[in-house]
């Protein structure tokens, strides 16, 4: 066997762990590995600044399942990417990020384009490692796709000094990892399987509570067959959408601070929550006091200990692998006779919701001529030029809100956001991304005036690559969510929220793309056909009021009792 | 709020103690006491012992976060149990003719050594628990202390555990 260089060793560990495509950016301390790079089969997508490479991966990852991989610099290349890896560990993505280094001999010498990244994405990262010797590379490269995309999943740095890149060693891929202290519970404790079980069979208002976890350990079959089998009605968080199909009955929508009257009220009358993958967030909990006060059982699903008991005290907690402990869970349903029995209170319990929801729905279309563009007959639009086969990526501001309340997610891994850290600027690349992993499925963006504006630089990487996207800009001339919040909570004093934004038209044909604008609601079916029959990367500049706003809304910090309506 | 006592197990690698270190930190956790030493019987695995403060729930989340990290192998939290504990202190006292003599009862009285003698000072090793170097600190202060330093507290579960109710192991995340 012949000795290869470090670099060398890095592209074919990445080819080892089935990687196709990579998003990146060269830069001096990662010259080698690029210098490997272009002699290989992997693909590279250049981009314009390394926040867009990290949010690349995690659209990738999103699609796809498997960790994005994310090759950038050393110093200034690593810190633009501390972004996208905090928002991939919130949102727990998949991803790993290899980072040149200053040469070992350098190391803590302040030298040129140096950062110690392993001491600043260690509180951001699921762990991180700095690759002091040529001989570990292979092996860290193995461990942190393995830590990356097993257990909870996570994100992990890759810190690879120069010459560490430049030294040669002989070349094989470890065929597994071991790793004493790092041992993911796949499987659910049976008895507590069975608990859960007895809970749910004694409830009369049980309701599930499922998040992303939901979709990264692809258990969307299991819990459909689940909550079907049973009659149970399943409320999703802003990561799970998609979970349950939104034509099913059984599908409740959002809950939380935007999430709909009825839904709402469901967590607050149920006695029995199951929550599957979700971490209860304080967007969904609100006042934790207040939060599901008349459950006298909390169930919790997740494949992270440390996600149980944190903000709810969990009655039966249930450490596992989604898909696993769901599926046991059918099993052992299906031997049961007694599952049954509560049938005819579930049915009721369902209809009770129904006509909760009915009784407010999540926005009263009045179906009167209006001149100005309403942003939820641009979601409508979307869904009838797709007919919902289509991924959606979105920013981070009242646009998100109002696709995560209305556009209906018929399947898992199609629905793109920053959920955790909210990262504006995340939609864009996020989209080209999830381009990369699903080439034939249309992805559309929705963004705002203010979230385009912090990745649009992105659009030259969509245009290089012909990446076919349309971009939907909201744009109301404000940070509009920030508007809401001055509007409601501080006395309407609109403190540095209006923006003027460039010719987004114009800025798009100056990148080579095409761009259309939308001022008035009865252009708005024609110009978005046309735009969404125009192939490659297209933008969008709808022009909505100032004033339209995300609604209902439960205060931050505030229980259902508060909740606005509009 | 009361203090407790966790000994963390650990890949003995680069980093590890800023990663346990950084935990605490970032989460909003309290490190009272930490030693940190390299296992005498296995090079590859270092021990932590700290000692921290917070409600059940607190602890609870301590435990859960330290075990979420890569490098860490195994976390046992002394809650419950019967411990020994130790802690050490090294104190510079001033002398003279008519404290000496003082000095050499206490000494005596706490199973302490005098490990260096100077001019009118003397320098005493004591070892024990967290009471005991209080009182010994407590009666050689108007003596007149130089210098003190102090280190971090270890632990080790008692063979025998004599209270009642705590006829177990110690807590072991899974």
């Amino acid at each position: 066997m012949k000795k290869i260089k470090g670099s060398q060793i890095i592209i074919e560990s990445l080819i080892a762990e089935g990687v196709e495509v990579v998003f990146g950016y060269p830069g001096g301390a990662i010259l080698p590995t690029y210098d490997a790079l272009l002699d290989s089969k992997l693909k590279h997508v250049l981009v314009r600044h390394e926040q867009g490479a990290t949010h690349m991966a995690e659209g990738y990852a999103r699609v796809s399942g498997r960790p994005g991989v994310v090759i950038v610099t050393s110093g200034p290349g690593a810190t633009n990417a501390v972004t996208g890896i905090a928002d991939a560990y919130m949102d727990s993505t998949p991803m790993v990020v290899l980072s040149g280094q200053v040469p070992t001999s350098l190391i803590g010498n302040d030298a040129f384009q140096e950062a110690d990244f392993v001491g600043i994405t260690r509180p951001c990262t699921k762990h991180n490692f700095l690759v002091k010797n040529v001989k570990d590379v292979a092996r860290t490269i193995k461990e942190a796709f393995y830590i990356a995309g097993t257990g909870r999943p996570g994100p992990v740095v890759v810190d690879l000094p120069r010459d560490v890149q430049q030294a040669e060693h002989l070349f094989k891929y470890p065929d597994n990892v071991v790793l004493r202290s790092y041992r993911p519970t796949i499987r659910g404790n049976p008895r507590q399987i069975e608990r859960a079980i007895e809970a749910i069979e004694k409830s009369l208002r049980p309701l599930f509570y499922v998040g992303g976890g939901v979709q990264w350990s692809g258990a969307a079959p299991e819990l459909r067959e689940l909550v079907k089998g049973l009659g149970i009605p399943v409320t999703e968080t802003l990561m799970g959408l998609g979970s349950m199909p939104a034509s099913d009955s059984l599908r409740l929508g959002m809950l939380g601070m935007h999430g709909s009257y009825g839904t709402n009220t469901a967590v607050v009358n149920t006695d029995c929550l199951v929550a599957v993958g979700a971490r209860f967030d304080d967007r969904v909990t609100g006042r934790i006091a207040d939060f599901a006060p008349k459950a006298e059982t909390i169930i919790h699903m997740d494949i992270d200990p440390s996600s149980i008991s944190k903000n709810v005290k969990v009655h039966i907690p249930i450490v596992g692998d989604i898909k696993s402990v769901l599926a046991d869970m059918l099993v052992q349903i299906k031997s049961r006779e007694s599952i049954g029995q509560r049938r005819a209170e579930w049915n009721k319990w369902h209809q009770q919701i129904m006509q909760w929801q009915k009784e407010r729905p999540l926005y009263e279309r009045n179906g009167k001529e209006r001149e100005t563009v309403s942003p939820l007959d641009v979601i409508e639009e979307m869904y009838n030029l797709t007919k919902g086969d289509c991924i959606v990526a979105t920013d981070v501001g009242q646009h998100q809100m109002w696709v995560a309340q209305l556009f209906p997610f018929e399947n898992p891994r199609a629905w793109l956001t920053s959920g955790g850290l909210g990262t504006m600027g995340y939609g864009l690349p996020a989209g080209i991304g999830a381009k990369f992993a699903a080439p034939d499925k249309p992805v559309i963006v929705v963004s705002g005036d203010g979230s385009i504006q912090m990745n649009i630089q992105e659009l030259g990487t969509a245009v290089q690559y012909g990446v076919d996207i349309k971009v939907i800009i909201l744009n109301n001339y404000f940070l509009g969510m920030v508007r809401q919040w001055q509007e409601k909570f501080y006395q309407e004093r609109y403190s540095y929220s209006a923006m003027s934004v460039p010719n987004f038209v114009k800025l798009a044909e100056a990148y080579g793309a095409h761009g259309f604008r939308v001022e008035k609601s009865k252009d708005l079916v024609a110009t978005m056909k046309e735009a969404f029959a125009t192939p490659g990367p297209v933008l969008i500049d709808v022009v909505i009021p100032k004033e339209e706003a995300v609604m209902p809304m439960i205060p931050p910090g505030g229980s259902m009792s508060e909740m606005l309506f509009a | 709020m009361t203090s407790h006592t966790i000994s963390v197990l650990v890949e003995n690698e680069f980093g590890v103690l800023a990663r346990v270190a950084g935990l605490f930190s970032s989460r909003g956790f309290n490190i009272e006491s930490l030693t940190v030493n390299e296992d005498p019987l296995d090079p590859t695995v270092s021990r932590i012992v700290l000692v921290t403060t917070g409600d059940e729930q607190v602890l609870e989340q301590i435990n859960k976060q330290l075990n979420k990290l890569i490098p860490v192998i195994k976390v046992i939290d002394f809650k419950d149990v019967d411990i020994l504990e130790r802690e050490m202190v090294i104190v510079k006292i001033s002398v003279d003719e008519r404290t000496r003599s003082e000095l050499d009862s206490i000494v005596s009285a706490f199973r302490a050594h005098i490990v260096d003698i100077g001019q009118r000072v003397v320098t005493v090793e004591v070892t024990g628990d967290a009471d005991k170097i209080k009182a010994f600190i407590a009666l050689v202060r108007p003596l007149g202390i130089k210098e003190v330093v102090r280190s971090g507290k270890v632990a080790m579960q008692r063979s025998v555990q004599l209270s009642a109710e705590n006829h177990r192991r110690p807590r072991e995340a899974d």
